[in-house]
């Protein structure tokens, strides 16, 4: 579903991706590993459309499309989802509000009927037990004071309610206690499905613990260096990342 | 902007009902003023004696005043000498006959604004009009008020009606020589509307009405003179649209409001006279008085006010908190876009004790506008455990505007509570994005944003007007971010 070509990206003059190559297919769950400054969020922006990033080579296809050529909110009702690593606060706007805006763009995207205030609580409702989310949010502004926790679980309800085809989690693991870190990946695992497909975006071995991934790639100096099953993980974790730079003639 | 109004075409049916405009139909006085003038006004509204001398008064004390250049907005010089001050309305014949002779851009809005139909044939002056220039006629449910004892009416009305009322309520808010533009009002003031709900009455419906300016050559003086008596209440809703002009024209209101023993007035505007064109051209100058007096113990008033429109926008509605217990409250959003300029603000005047004020202010800066808030608290000595919080907020979209603020506190009682919160902010890059990530196209994000940032303001309006003011401010701000 997605095609990345030799995808090349600079943030002002820095160049940040120097030519990644990954293929995802539907049901596949893809871990991007690698040390801070690697180029991961960087490669979870541009995937998005955030405009801070210029593409400067290479192609995404996804599903079809020049992903390059959409506008973000385009991306986004064709079906990519980026959990963001901060998510953003919004004061005054109502977290129910933004999310049936949300839902409702898309659906009327793909030719579906919009659904009304009581039909997307009902929806809600029953997408906030699987986050064990509290009532309370139904009230509350988008993330206001919410703490670092609770925004992560909301990313991952966010996906739950919009159900997109291409999800990218940037670093949902940062910030998360133990608990929340359990309930978050519960989360996500309810979402794995044969026809979505998972870009996890992560420093850390330790979610990979609750997420299996079906493969896991390891990001240094803007490429892909190394590629693997989950055991690549856990040799990681073991060795540490120097390990591969040691390991790759750069 | 629907008022529920079985009356527009009621009205519009029996044209000129209430008398006073018939006789004086389409003419405009010439240019410039005098005594003569004043004189000539007074005459042709037939007013009583104490009028004519009371209007000469406040023409003589402006004479010996200069207007106010303190404000943080600049503009042409105004020459007074070059405004007409006095225009009834103009007959059906010389309006639009249909909505077809009207400006296609002005209709263009009113659609956006979800104007309903009628209402927009009323708006853009066609000839099936409810509202006039300077002559209001919209004196509507006026049999059902009655029966309750209200009074509802134009000021002339009230003039000829009810002497006694005006002659012991005008001008002890907003005395003729306050200021330069409400000593102008006070001289010439053509019509505007007039309330009193009497003792113990609550009145059963939001009041409103629309003001409008429609002849290109004449300033607008609009008085309005609201009394709740003791244990009375009222909502008084104002709101405001001009058709597209493109030269500057001066609009300077007074509004009076008097609140006695236990009685509360709800004052709400949404204002969006036109505020020029994209380079700044045309639009027009508001400078408006508006204050309300807590004379009462226990009284409340509060203003809520949207402002959109206007080229300049000089408005300060205030509160003198004179009576034990009283409440006073400002609630505001001031947008600015392309080259508005906007210096509102309030001033809260604790003069009794135990006497409470809430300003929460909203200033939005978009284009090259330019945005200041002004306010006053003032805490007299004998006002001990008087009460304020004022909340000031400012939100710029792009890097081209700007957002000004001006408190002032002056406390002699040193019993006084006062906090001051105060923030500006950007419309986040950050924001937009994660709103597109979600699907939301831009102009819904922004609307979105902008909209959140108000909403403690919006909740004190009366829900139509809530969601009128929500749409107000999506076309005010169309364009504004890339």
């Amino acid at each position: 579903m997605l095609e990345i070509r030799n995808l090349q990206a600079k943030a002002g003059d820095r160049e940040i991706l120097r030519g990644i190559n990954l293929t995802v297919k539907p049901g596949e769950v893809h871990a991007i590993m690698g040390p801070n400054g690697s180029g991961k969020s960087t490669l979870a922006g541009v995937l998005a459309g955030r405009d801070s990033y210029e593409v400067t080579g290479g192609s995404v296809t996804f599903l079809g499309h020049d992903l390059l050529e959409l506008d973000p909110e385009e991306r986004a009702r064709e079906g990519v989802f980026l959990a963001f690593q901060y998510p953003v606060e919004i004061p005054g706007v109502g977290n129910m509000y933004f999310l049936r805006a949300a839902l409702n763009a898309i659906r009327k995207h793909r030719g579906e009927e919009e659904l009304d205030a009581v039909d997307f609580l009902n929806l809600a409702r029953k997408k906030m037990k699987l986050l064990e989310m509290d009532d309370s949010l139904i009230n509350r502004s988008v993330n206001e004071g919410f703490s670092g926790g609770e925004k992560k679980r909301n990313e991952i309800f966010q996906m739950a309610v919009l159900e997109p085809k291409l999800a990218i989690l940037d670093e949902t693991d940062s910030g998360l206690d133990i608990d929340a870190l359990k309930i978050v990946s519960q989360g996500v695992n309810a979402l794995r499905d044969k026809d979505r497909g998972i870009i996890l975006v992560t420093h850390y071995q330790r979610l990979l613990n609750y997420i299996v991934p079906d493969f896991v790639h390891v990001l240094s100096g803007g490429r892909i260096v190394k590629s693997g099953g989950k055991e690549l993980a856990l040799e990681l974790e073991d060795k540490g990342y120097a390990w591969i730079d040691d390991t790759v003639a750069v | 902007m629907s008022t529920s109004v079985p009356s527009i075409e009621e009205l519009a049916n029996q044209e000129y009902k209430y008398g006073f405009v018939t006789e004086i139909e389409s003419d405009t006085v010439p240019p410039g003023l005098s005594e003569d003038v004043i004189r000539l006004i007074s005459a042709k509204k037939k007013e009583p004696a104490f009028m004519l001398e009371w209007r000469l008064k406040a023409y003589r004390q402006w004479l010996k005043m200069t207007e106010p250049k303190w404000a943080n907005v600049k503009y042409d010089p105004i020459d007074y000498q070059k405004i007409s001050y006095y225009s009834a309305p103009k007959s059906a014949e010389d309006r639009p006959k249909s909505l077809d002779e009207v400006d296609p851009e002005l209709l263009a809005t009113y659609e956006k604004l979800g104007v309903p139909l009628m209402e927009r044939a009323a708006l853009a002056g066609v000839a099936v009009d409810a509202v006039f220039d300077s002559v209001s006629v919209a004196t509507t449910f006026k049999g059902k008020l009655s029966e309750l004892g209200i009074i509802f009416c134009s000021f002339s009305e009230a003039v000829r009606e009810h002497p006694e009322l005006v002659q012991k309520y005008l001008g002890s808010v907003v005395p003729t020589s306050d200021n330069f533009f409400a000593a102008l009002n006070s001289a010439v003031f053509s019509d505007g509307s007039f309330c009193y709900i009497p003792k113990g009455v609550r009145c059963p419906m939001e009041l409103s009405t629309y003001f409008r300016i429609n002849n290109g050559e004449s300033g607008q003086f609009e008085r309005t003179l609201i009394i709740a008596d003791e244990g009375a209440y009222v909502s008084y809703l104002e709101g405001c649209t001009a058709p597209k002009r493109d030269r500057n024209q001066l609009h300077a209101a007074v509004v009076e409001l008097v609140a006695l023993d236990n009685a509360t007035i709800k004052y709400s505007t949404v204002q969006n006279w036109y505020p020029g064109d994209k380079e700044g051209k045309g639009g027009i100058y508001n400078f408006v008085t508006k204050r309300g007096k807590c004379l009462g113990k226990n009284s409340k008033i509060s203003w809520t006010q949207v402002e959109t429109g206007s080229a300049i926008t000089w408005k300060y509605p205030s509160c003198i908190l004179q009576g034990e217990n009283s409440v006073g409250e400002f609630y505001s959003v001031a947008v600015t876009n392309n080259f508005q300029q906007a210096d509102t603000g309030t001033k809260m005047i604790h003069i009794g004790r135990n006497t409470r004020s809430t300003i929460v202010s909203k200033g939005i800066s978009a284009g090259f506008g330019q945005n200041s808030y002004r306010g006053a608290v003032k805490i007299l000595k004998n006002a001990s455990g008087a009460r304020n919080y004022s909340q000031c907020d400012s939100l710029l979209i792009g890097d081209k505007c700007g957002a000004h603020t001006f408190p002032v506190l002056e406390v002699k009682n040193n019993s006084a509570q006062i906090e001051h919160e105060a923030s500006t902010s950007r419309i986040g890059e950050d924001q937009l994005f994660y709103c597109r990530q979600r699907g939301i196209s831009n102009e819904d994000a922004v609307s979105m944003i902008v909209n959140g940032f108000c909403k403690e303001v919006f909740r004190e309006l009366p829900m139509e007007f809530a969601v009128e003011a929500q749409k107000l401010l999506g076309v005010s701000l169309e364009g504004s971010v890339g």
